[in-house]
């Protein structure tokens, strides 16, 4: 239980962070941008870890790890929540005709919402009782991360001007983490060794 | 006017001395925080100043010398302020050449010279969508171009940036394809609103700034100012750009300021001014229609982007 704290904390750090530096002029010329990448950069890397667990608890046989999935997991939502807020507040200041036009204009934005309305019902159907009562549908609804975490991936992909190394290297970890789901791929660990 | 007496003439050595300080001086006093500068030596101010962006507040020195779209130091804003050290802008020179009567290569020190300086306030727009207000210090590409005596053909001005991946380590990694090309239609290159900076903030350009000569076409989106150019080339057919190349459905060879016309993904209606916290509605030619709208007078700017 004191792990979990400890961990629920750190996790805010980034958050804790990007509020400080913005307060005392640490983000550069630009600090609304820094805020909106900071807030993005960590909703998708919550994803990635999130979708990390699974497969690191496979393979090290530390069963305890899928306790923490759950925390990763409101955490990439948390964060996509204020990266989607820098949007609206920040840099549309709740113009919901130019909200509405970017949604349907603009793929990138089109993504990142989509991405970040997908992550609502999970969020929302993440507590105990609503895993009992759901059952089997409980699963086949958060299996959705699989492809929320490719279209994240593809939201930052189409705001790039030319520089595609660092979506690149989000590419790579979501296709590893999800290739490791495949059954084949499984298949083939489990078998001994020798 | 008589010959000046012996003695008031400064020795060699001590007049080479005097410009080893002033040099120093520049580069301690002023560049400490902010990396190197041009190695070019100024002349004394004050320069005549012309306020081309009404009245409006400067943007900070400190911002606008650590938010820089310069990719060849590095495609993060702060970037080009930490890797633009490696530049060398000693024994710069700058190759003229194409369809003119006086092509050649000159030392920067001569290529500048023969103009006179002045500190021009100019909005800045960048395509992502932020801008600033900067002071330069230049003279008007014009004057130069008349130096070279272009021909008829000469329909075009490309620009080249320097290409050493020593100096430039952005340029190890093929994001765009180098040396960065730019280039303007001779009417915009002739047109008075158009300088070649050496300088900005009274002092010589910052090598994140383009130094130690870069131009400035203040109703275009920031790209299309090449910096730390070495070469200028007049021409008959209209040059592709290095962002033309890149991604010829976002980026044209006019890239003329343009709240009207949206960047395929995003919208240009409005920018964030650095320093600003809320938006500000974008102007046409970034508030120079007056003076150019002239040039572009019955042609499709929404085709030509």
């Amino acid at each position: 239980m004191r792990g979990k704290a400890a961990l629920f904390l750190l996790c805010l750090l980034p958050a804790g962070w990007l509020l400080f530096a913005a307060l005392t002029d640490r983000l550069g010329a630009n600090p609304i941008e820094a805020v909106t990448r900071g807030t993005g950069d960590w909703a998708l890397r919550f994803l990635l870890i999130t979708l990390a667990i699974t497969p690191l608890a496979r393979l090290t046989g530390w069963r305890s790890l899928i306790g923490y999935r759950r925390l990763f997991g409101l955490y990439a939502f948390f964060y996509a929540s204020l990266h989607l807020l820098c949007y609206l507040w920040l840099d549309q200041f709740f113009d919901w005709a130019e909200i509405g036009h970017d949604l349907l204009e603009r793929p990138f934005i089109t993504l990142g919402m989509l991405s970040w309305a997908m992550l609502v019902p999970l969020a929302a159907t993440s507590n105990r009782r609503m895993m009992r009562r759901m059952g089997r549908r409980w699963k086949h609804l958060h299996r959705t991360i699989y492809l929320i975490a490719p279209l994240a991936v593809v939201h930052f992909f189409l705001l790039v001007k030319a520089d595609w190394r660092e979506p690149l290297l989000y590419l790579l970890v979501t296709v590893a983490l999800l290739g490791m789901r495949i059954p084949v791929v499984r298949a083939r660990r489990r078998q001994p060794a020798h | 006017m008589s010959a000046p007496k012996p003695s008031e003439i400064t020795p060699e050595p001590l007049y080479r001395r005097r410009r080893e300080f002033l040099k120093q001086s520049i580069g301690i006093g002023l560049f400490a925080a902010t990396g190197k500068a041009s190695a070019l030596v100024l002349p004394r101010g004050p320069f005549p100043r012309r306020d081309e962006a009404d009245g409006e507040k400067v943007t900070p020195w400190k911002y606008a010398t650590t938010y820089n779209n310069f990719y060849e130091f590095g495609t993060d804003k702060e970037d080009p302020a930490e890797n633009a050290r490696r530049l060398r802008t000693d024994s710069w020179s700058v190759t003229v050449e194409g369809e003119c009567e006086r092509p050649g290569t000159l030392a920067l020190e001569d290529l500048v010279r023969p103009h006179a300086l002045e500190e021009r306030i100019y909005r800045l727009r960048c395509v992502e969508g932020w801008s600033m207000v900067i002071p330069w210090l230049g003279f008007p590409l014009a004057a130069l171009i008349k130096r070279f005596r272009p021909t008829s053909k000469a329909k075009y001005v490309v620009f080249e940036t320097l290409y050493d991946p020593e100096q430039m380590p952005g340029q190890r990694w093929p994001i765009l394809e180098w040396p960065y090309v730019e280039g303007l239609r001779m009417d915009e290159a002739l047109h008075p609103l158009t300088i070649l900076a050496v300088g900005m903030y009274g002092k010589v350009l910052p090598n994140q700034n383009g130094a130690p000569l870069r131009l400035v076409v203040p109703w275009k989106y920031g790209f299309k100012s090449i910096k730390s150019i070495v070469r200028i080339r007049f021409q008959e057919r209209q040059p592709v750009t290095t962002w033309m190349r890149a991604a010829p459905r976002e980026y044209g060879f006019y890239a003329n300021v343009n709240p009207h016309v949206d960047h395929p993904r995003w919208s240009q209606k409005k920018e964030r001014r650095i320093g600003e916290f809320f938006k500000r509605d974008t102007l046409m030619f970034n508030g120079y229609a007056e003076e150019v709208a002239h040039l572009y007078r019955g042609m499709d700017l929404g085709k030509y982007f």
